[in-house]
C-alpha cells in the first residue's frame, strides 16, 4: 500500500481522512508514521489534521526524541578471513584468562598448604558430602552399566574361540586402568563441574564476589580451593567404587550368560589385575576431579552477569571438563605406554 | 599529596574501559564526616566511581587515596589492610547466600580478629539489632524481603566498625517510608560510628536530607561539573544540567541567576 506513495511528487501533501474510523490501536499508527518517514524523504508532507487527537499525539510523541546518530545496530558482514582472526584472538584471550585463573588457584593452594588460605571448614564439609556420598548412585550406575557392556562385547568376541574366561581379565583391567576414573570424571563434570560453574557464576551476578573482595577475603581461597578440594577428595574413593561396581557388571554377564561362575570370574580377574592398574586408575580419577573443579570454578568466575551468562558458564564448564578430561585421558595413554605401566 | 585529614580522595582519576572514556580527571576529596553523595543522571558512571573507590575497577589514569596513602599503587595486602577500615553496602545487598544472616556479619569477625565464637555470635546480633533485625540472625537472605536484605547488608558492612562506609544507591527498591527509616539510620550511624560516608544515590529527598557534600558527573562533558553541599547546589549552582537534576527536570528559570 505504502509503495504508492514512493512516486510522490516533491514538495506536495498527503493528506490523510479518518471520518469512517471507528477504533484503531497501534497498527495504524505504526503504518502512518512509517507512511510519514516514506514522504519526509521526498520531502512532502503527511497531513494528519483529519486524524483523531489522541493519534495525533501519539504520533508526535514518537517523534519528539529523534534517532540517536550511530545508535542503530547494522547487521555488520564481518568478512571471513576477520572472522578467523577474531576467534583465534578470542581463543588465545581465554587461554590467557586460563592460565591466570590457574596460577592463582595454584598460588591459593600454596597458601592453603601453609595453613593460611582462608574458607570455612564446614563448606567443605558440605562440599564434601555433595561430590561423594550424594554421587555414589549415579557413579555406581553408570559404571555397572559400563562393566556389563565392555563385558557383553568381550563375550560376543571371545567365546568365538573359548576363551570366554578372559571376560574377567578385559573388565578387571579396562575398568581399574582407565574406564571407571573416566565414567566417573564425566559423571562428576555433569554434577559439580556445571553445579560449581552455576553457584559462582549466580554469585557473581549477585555482586557476592564482589562482597568478598571489599571484606578482603579472596574469593580464588574461600570458593574455588574448597571446591577443588573436595572434588580431590573424593575422586580417589570415587574411583574405587567404580572400579567395584565396573566389575560387579562384568560379572552379571559372565554368569548370566557365559555360565562361568562367580568364584570363577573373580579368580580370573584377581589374577590378571596389578596393583600398578588399580593405582593408576586411582591416580588418573584424581587428575581428572581437579581438572573438573578447576574447569567448574574457572567458567563460574568467568561468568558475566545476567541469568543467560550464567547458563553459558554451566554448559562451556561442563564442555571444557569434558575437552580436559579426554585430553588427560589422551595424554596418560601415552606417558604410561611410554613407562611402560 | 592528599591532606591527612580526609579520609578517601580521588586525583585525576580517569576512567573507562579500552579505548573508551567514562569521566575524566575527577578530583576531590571527602573530609570526615561528610555524608557525600557521588550525584549524576543514570550511566554515567557513578556506581563504577564507587568500584573504583573500593578497588574493584582499576582506573585507567589517576589514584585514589586513603589518607596519604595511594590506594592505586599499593600492593594486594596492603589493600587489603586498607579495605578493611571501609564497609560497602551493594546495590541488592549482595548477601553470601549460602549463609545466614548472623554468619554474614560473623565473616570479617572471624577473618580479621581474634575474637572467641561466642563473642563474634553476640557483636552479629548486636549489629543486626541495629538495624532492625534482631530475632533474624538464622534467617537465611533468601528467606527475607529486598528491604531487609538492604539491612542486613548494612549490618554485614558495619561488622569491623569502619571508618568509611561506602553505599550504591541505599534506597533503590525501597518503599518510601523503607527508605526514609535507612536514611535515619544512616545518620545515625554517622553520629553514633562517626563514620564517613560515601553514597551513590539519585534519590533527591534523601540527597537533600542526608547529604553535606557531593559531586555532581555529567554525562555530555564526561567529567565532575559540580562538588558542593547538595541543597547549596540545588538553590546556587549555574550549571544547567545541575539544575535540572536536582530539580527533577525543570528547566533553569531563563536569564540565568
Amino acid at each position: 500500500m505504502l509503495d504508492h506513495l514512493v512516486g510522490t511528487p516533491a514538495r506536495s501533501t498527503v493528506r490523510v481522512e479518518s471520518a469512517g474510523l471507528g477504533q484503531w490501536d497501534s497498527t495504524l499508527a505504526a503504518f502512518l508514521l512509517r507512511a510519514s518517514a516514506i514522504l519526509r524523504d521526498r520531502e512532502a508532507t503527511l497531513d494528519r489534521s483529519g486524524l483523531p487527537t489522541g493519534l495525533q499525539r501519539l504520533m508526535a510523541l514518537a517523534e519528539a526524541v529523534p534517532e540517536k546518530k550511530g545508535t542503530r545496530r547494522e547487521a555488520a558482514d564481518i568478512p571471513w578471513l576477520d572472522g578467523v582472526g577474531k576467534a583465534t584472538l578470542r581463543g588465545r584471550e581465554q587461554f590467557d584468562s586460563f592460565l591466570t585463573f590457574l596460577g592463582e588457584t595454584v598460588l591459593a593452594f600454596g597458601q592453603a598448604l601453609r595453613g593460611r588460605a582462608r574458607f570455612r571448614a564446614r563448606d567443605l564439609l558440605v562440599l564434601v558430602e555433595q561430590a561423594g556420598f550424594q554421587a555414589l548412585g549415579v557413579v555406581a550406575l553408570i559404571n555397572f552399566l559400563v562393566g556389563l557392556i565392555l563385558a557383553f562385547v568381550a563375550a560376543a568376541q571371545l567365546e568365538q574361540f573359548g576363551a570366554a574366561v578372559y571376560v574377567a581379565n578385559l573388565v578387571a583391567i579396562a575398568m581399574l586402568r582407565d574406564m571407571a576414573a573416566i565414567m566417573t570424571a564425566i559423571v562428576m563434570a555433569g554434577r559439580s563441574g556445571a553445579a560449581y560453574a552455576a553457584a559462582i557464576g549466580t554469585m557473581n551476578a549477585n555482586q557476592e564476589i564482589d562482597a568478598l573482595r571489599t571484606t578482603g577475603i579472596s574469593p580464588i581461597e574461600y570458593l574455588v580451593v574448597p571446591r577443588i578440594t573436595a572434588l580431590v577428595l573424593m575422586m580417589p574413593l570415587l574411583t574405587v567404587f567404580a572400579d567395584i561396581m565396573g566389575v560387579a557388571g562384568g560379572a552379571v554377564v559372565a554368569t548370566g550368560m557365559l555360565d562361568l561362575g562367580l568364584d570363577r570370574y573373580l579368580e580370573q580377574a584377581r589374577s590378571a589385575v596389578a596393583v600398578k592398574h588399580l593405582l593408576g586408575g586411582v591416580f588418573k580419577g584424581t587428575v581428572y576431579g581437579a581438572l573438573v573443579g578447576i574447569a567448574g570454578c574457572w567458567r563460574g568466575m568467568q561468568s558475566g552477569r545476567t541469568a543467560a551468562a550464567v547458563g553459558e558458564a554451566t554448559t562451556s564448564a561442563v564442555v571444557t571438563s569434558l575437552i580436559l578430561i579426554i585430553g588427560a585421558a589422551g595424554l596418560f595413554a601415552v606417558v604410561f605406554y611410554a613407562l611402560g605401566l | 599529596m592528599p591532606s591527612a585529614s580526609s579520609p578517601v580522595s580521588v586525583q585525576g582519576l580517569t576512567m573507562g574501559f579500552g579505548d573508551f572514556v567514562l569521566m575524566r580527571d575527577l578530583n576531590f576529596e571527602v573530609e570526615r564526616g561528610d555524608i557525600f553523595i557521588i550525584m549524576g543522571g543514570s550511566g554515567c558512571g557513578k556506581s563504577t566511581l564507587l568500584r573504583h573507590l573500593i578497588g574493584l575497577q582499576e582506573p585507567k589514569a589517576g589514584a585514589v587515596f586513603y589518607g596519604e596513602t595511594n590506594f592505586t599503587a599499593a600492593a594486594a595486602r596492603e589493600r587489603t589492610e586498607m579495605l578493611r577500615r571501609t564497609g560497602v553496602l551493594f546495590q541488592s545487598g549482595a548477601l553470601w547466600s549460602s549463609m545466614t544472616l548472623a554468619e554474614n556479619v560473623a565473616v570479617a569477625l572471624e577473618e580479621f580478629t581474634d575474637l572467641p565464637p561466642r563473642e563474634i555470635r553476640e557483636i552479629a546480633s548486636l549489629k543486626l539489632a541495629l538495624v532492625g533485625l534482631k530475632g533474624f540472625e538464622d534467617y537465611y537472605p533468601g528467606e527475607i524481603s529486598g528491604g531487609m536484605q538492604k539491612r542486613a547488608g548494612l549490618a554485614r558492612a558495619m561488622a569491623l566498625d569502619p571508618e568509611i562506609l561506602y553505599f550504591d544507591e541505599p534506597s533503590a527498591g525501597l518503599d518510601p517510608v523503607s527508605s526514609r527509616l535507612l536514611d535515619q539510620l544512616i545518620l545515625e550511624l554517622r553520629d553514633s560510628l562517626g563514620a564517613t560516608i560515601v553514597a551513590v544515590t539519585h534519590e533527591l529527598d534523601s540527597i537533600f536530607t542526608i547529604g553535606t557534600n557531593g559531586i555532581f558527573l555529567d554525562t555530555e562533558t564526561r567529567t565532575m561539573v559540580a562538588q558542593g553541599h547538595p541543597r547549596e547546589l540545588r538553590d546556587h549552582t549555574t550549571h544547567p544540567g545541575v539544575w535540572r537534576f536536582l530539580h527533577r527536570g525543570e528547566d533553569p528559570p531563563k536569564g540565568g541567576r
